[in-house]
């Protein structure tokens, strides 16, 4: 062994010592931390598994679920789970076929348009799981694990999965994973998952190019370019480079840095939140802010809708709330509500 | 000597048209750096680059008419001689400059305004569930500066409370963590940091160009990829004081504390190897609360929706656990209909940032083509560019560090002669795997798998010097 060689090796074992000697809490850095709870871990241990592990008791009915639907989750994601306004379709291009095979069948069709959420997901649990702690969107968390059960019945039951008299619980969703549409839609034959642990994992990846340097090919064709109309669709690329270096920008629309600024109170609804629920001119889950200052033209109420906006509520517009503004000071609030009120304007 | 090296400048050093030009850098007269007009962009852009000489002359003239009846008459007289951002003195040169502390979290040049994160209109239909692309195009060595850090939320960001923010550990089954463990951020700050570069890339990333080319830049194209150094504990540290059950252990979940508390499955393979970590640091500060502040996983290799942000729970298991994002979304359609199902290693990829679509090349000459290559199996090995769409290649330049899992920057110089040209680049990683063409990864995937899309990206430059987004098969 090489004299540096054996200095490295030295080196190495005193560092690693030195790693293990540096100081270290008097027990040690596993005392670091404490014990949860039992009632912590029922707070936070909410998952789900494909095999209905973590499942609560519980039970909901189509009927049941249709009323919470109509209540707390049409309004984004439309009567039928077919609004396509602020998410995909839920609901659609499955068959009773499809529940048969097991397979969904338009997922080979090139020309099918859309790609629904029972198109794809193979497993009831993840609906299970995901409606009950990320939806209602705006209020995650907000549903009792019987009223996730009934929406999620109703959800089936749009999808023609469960009949109208269907009472999902904790026993019958068993039955359930039976009939979805997509539950043989998946593989595991791949080679992109860095563990060891799933049937029919592909060792080797799926390409095999080669490094060649010289006439690789007789020619470079072109097999697709960029659609003359999607050049100006992405703003006025020059203001999106340097003005210096060897580049610039194509100039691909108006430059705005010339224009107005936006309107600060533009700026302040957008950091706000607002946005997220509210456009001018359409509707989102709130109201648009233009049909807001049509309703309220010459009513002098603005001191009213500062409160609303800061307590949250509903029944103005609709069943669907507005959650409070616990950190949107009174000074913001106010002109925000001064803006809406003028219609909003973008500069 | 291969072609793609640069043959010198060839610009002469004097020039009839410029008086006193051969006292200057023909540099000058090629770049007339900042008074170009977007006019005059627009001019390059159809060929027509003497005007940048005429330019530079009316420049000069303009200022010298300006000053004539001013105290520098000397200066005036001394324009036509020169330019005058060095005959003149400059605005900054001449007055007092901003106190310490002005801006007492630092910000950058109001020049540089244009390089911000962006979103690719019509993508998303809301912008809490939405992405928004990091500015490559702009973009030096592998770091991207935190508040250029791509972001993808799924119901909207958070700035959580970090005194209020903690960290369970627990098992699937009671065996695999006897006595679960609760950690605040003092806790999780006290233990051993280790700090590490990776790259983090969406799953979607490139996914709108998998059927045909659709967007315009490198930002819209390659721009959910990031790159920071990231400080934490690793998470098979943190399961070892816990006591966990590592033998039994086969998968683990992550979960989020947002809105979402997104989850996903990692293999017990990666956490073991050490790269897991449970980090609160990026690049020597705390995260971004974009980025999931006060703490996140990161997976080295694996796409960015493992990489759960805000991370409030981690569950040792032994089965899969078929989340939302890995059976509804972050799953691969195949040709045949089917949906490959836990797809998470990013494949080696490169994509040359500069020049990069929707730039144009302000002149023909010496040029040094830049790009990025990672890959999420190991380090980079090799990159090679074309200018010829891939019919003849040429090794390029790894600038150093060359890290594993995460960017690395390549170079290569370019001495472009006016012509077309279609400008590739090829990586390779440590395991010998190179990154497809588009026919390849087609021929088994189809166009509508969404996800990893690690295709050879192709940028057309054209006679008129602009840069445009094209495949080549
Ligand atoms: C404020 C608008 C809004 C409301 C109200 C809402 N959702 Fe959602 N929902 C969304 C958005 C946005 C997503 C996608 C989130 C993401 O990107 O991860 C979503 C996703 C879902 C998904 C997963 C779909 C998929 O393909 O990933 C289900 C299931 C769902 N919602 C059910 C419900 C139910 C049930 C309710 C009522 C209890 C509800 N939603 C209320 C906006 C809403
Ligand atoms: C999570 C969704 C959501 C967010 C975020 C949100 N709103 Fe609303 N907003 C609503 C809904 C829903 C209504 C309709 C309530 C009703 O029917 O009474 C509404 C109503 C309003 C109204 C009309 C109130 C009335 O009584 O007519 C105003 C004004 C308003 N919002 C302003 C704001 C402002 C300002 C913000 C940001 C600080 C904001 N909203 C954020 C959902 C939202």
């Amino acid at each position: 062994m090489s004299r540096s060689c054996k200095a490295a090796l030295l080196a190495s074992a005193f560092g690693a010592m030195l790693a293990w000697t540096a100081p270290v809490l008097a027990d040690g850095p596993s005392s670091v931390g404490r014990p949860a709870s039992p009632a912590e871990l029922k707070a936070w241990d909410i998952d789900v598994g494909p095999d209905f592990s973590g499942l609560p008791k519980g039970s909901g009915t189509v009927s049941r679920g249709m009323e919470i639907w109509e209540e707390k989750c049409a309004s984004c994601h439309g009567t039928f789970g077919e609004s396509n306004s602020v998410f995909n379709p839920l609901v659609g291009g499955t068959t009773a076929e499809d529940i048969k095979t097991g397979h969904v069948a338009a997922l080979k069709r090139t020309d099918f348009p859309a790609r629904t959420t029972f198109m794809k997901v193979a497993s009831v649990s993840t609906l299970y799981d995901y409606i009950r702690r990320a939806m209602p969107w705006n209020a995650p968390k907000s549903l009792s694990d019987d009223d996730v059960y009934a929406v999620l019945a109703y959800l089936l039951n749009l999808a023609e999965i469960v009949p109208d008299d269907f009472t999902l619980t904790d026993a019958t969703i068993r039955d359930v994973q039976q009939r979805m549409p997509n539950r043989n839609g998946m593989t595991t034959a791949h080679a992109l998952w860095p563990g060891l642990d799933f049937p029919g994992m592909a060792a080797k990846p799926d390409t095999a190019n080669a490094v060649c340097m010289t006439n690789c090919k007789p020619k470079a064709e072109l097999a697709s370019q960029l659609p003359e109309h999607a050049r100006g669709a992405h703003g006025n690329i020059a203001e999106q480079n340097r003005v210096i270096g060897p580049v610039r920008g194509q100039r691909t629309g108006p430059d705005t840095a010339a224009a107005e600024a936006p309107s600060p109170a533009l700026a302040l609804a957008e950091k706000s939140g607002c946005l997220s629920c509210h456009a001018v001119d359409t509707r989102i889950v709130g109201p648009s802010y233009s049909e807001i200052a049509a309703r309220y033209r010459g009513k002098n109420n603005a001191e009213a809708l500062v409160s609303k906006v800061k307590a949250g509520g509903e029944g103005s517009w609709g069943a669907v709330p507005m959650p409070p503004q616990d950190d949107l000071s009174i000074d913001d609030a106010k002109t925000l509500v001064a803006w809406i009120l003028s219609g909003a304007p973008q500069k | 000597m291969s072609k793609l090296r640069p043959t010198g400048e060839a610009t002469p050093r004097t020039d009839p048209l410029v008086p006193g030009a051969d006292a200057l850098s023909g540099r000058l007269r090629r770049a007339p750096e900042n008074f170009l007009t977007p006019d005059e962009i627009g001019q390059v852009g159809k060929g027509r680059r003497d005007f940048l000489r005429a330019s530079f002359l009316a420049a000069a003239g303009a200022t010298a008419a300006a000053t004539l009846g001013g105290r520098n008459a000397a200066a005036a007289t001394a324009d036509a001689a020169g330019d005058p951002d060095i005959l003149n003195p400059t605005p900054w040169g001449s007055s007092l400059g901003q106190p310490v502390a002005a801006n007492p979290y630092g910000l950058p040049s109001k020049h540089e305004r244009g390089l911000v994160r962006r979103q690719s209109p019509g993508l998303t239909q809301v912008a809490a569930a939405s992405v928004s692309f990091a500015p490559l195009q702009g973009l030096f060595g592998i770091i991207t500066p935190s508040g250029l850090h791509f972001e993808r939320h799924h119901q909207g960001w958070q700035d959580i409370d970090p005194t209020r923010h903690r960290l369970m550990i627990n098992g699937s089954r009671p065996e695999f963590v006897k006595t679960p463990r609760v950690y605040t951020m003092d806790d999780i700050m006290r233990l051993p940091p280790v700090s590490r570069m990776h790259f983090i890339e969406c799953g979607a990333n490139t996914g709108m160009e998998w059927g045909n080319v659709a967007v315009p830049t490198v930002q819209y194209t390659h721009g959910m990829l990031s790159c920071s150094e990231f400080t934490g504990v690793p998470l098979r540290t943190l399961l070892e004081y816990c006591g966990a059950d590592l033998k039994a252990a086969k998968f683990i979940l992550a979960e989020g504390g947002d809105g979402s508390s997104m989850t996903r499955t990692i293999p017990i393979e990666l956490v073991l190897s050490g790269e897991v970590m449970v980090a609160y640091g990026q690049n020597g500060e705390m995260l971004r609360p974009e980025n999931g502040y006060p703490l996140r996983l990161v997976v080295p290799g694996v796409q960015g929706v493992s990489w759960v942000k805000w991370l409030r729970r981690i569950e040792v298991g032994d089965r899969p656990y078929a989340a939302k994002d890995e059976a509804v979304h972050y799953i691969d359609l195949m040709p045949d209909g089917q949906h490959r199902q836990y797809t998470s290693i990013q494949e080696c990829k490169s994509v040359i940032t500069s020049p990069s679509g929707g730039q144009t090349l302000l002149d023909k000459g010496f040029f040094t083509i830049s790009g990025l290559a990672w890959s999420g199996r190991g380090a980079i090995k090799r990159v090679d560019v074309s200018v010829d769409g891939g019919i003849n290649w040429t090794q390029a330049t790894l600038q150093t560090p060359v890290l594993s899992k995460c960017l690395t920057r390549f170079t290569l110089p370019w001495n472009w002669d006016g012509r077309p040209a279609l400008l590739q680049s090829r990586a390779m990683d440590e395991t010998g795997f190179v990154q497809p063409a588009y026919g390849q990864l087609r021929a088994v995937r189809g166009t509508r798998s969404i996800y990893h899309n690690n295709a050879i990206q192709t940028w057309q430059v054209a006679e008129s010097g602009d840069v445009n987004n094209v495949q080549i098969l």
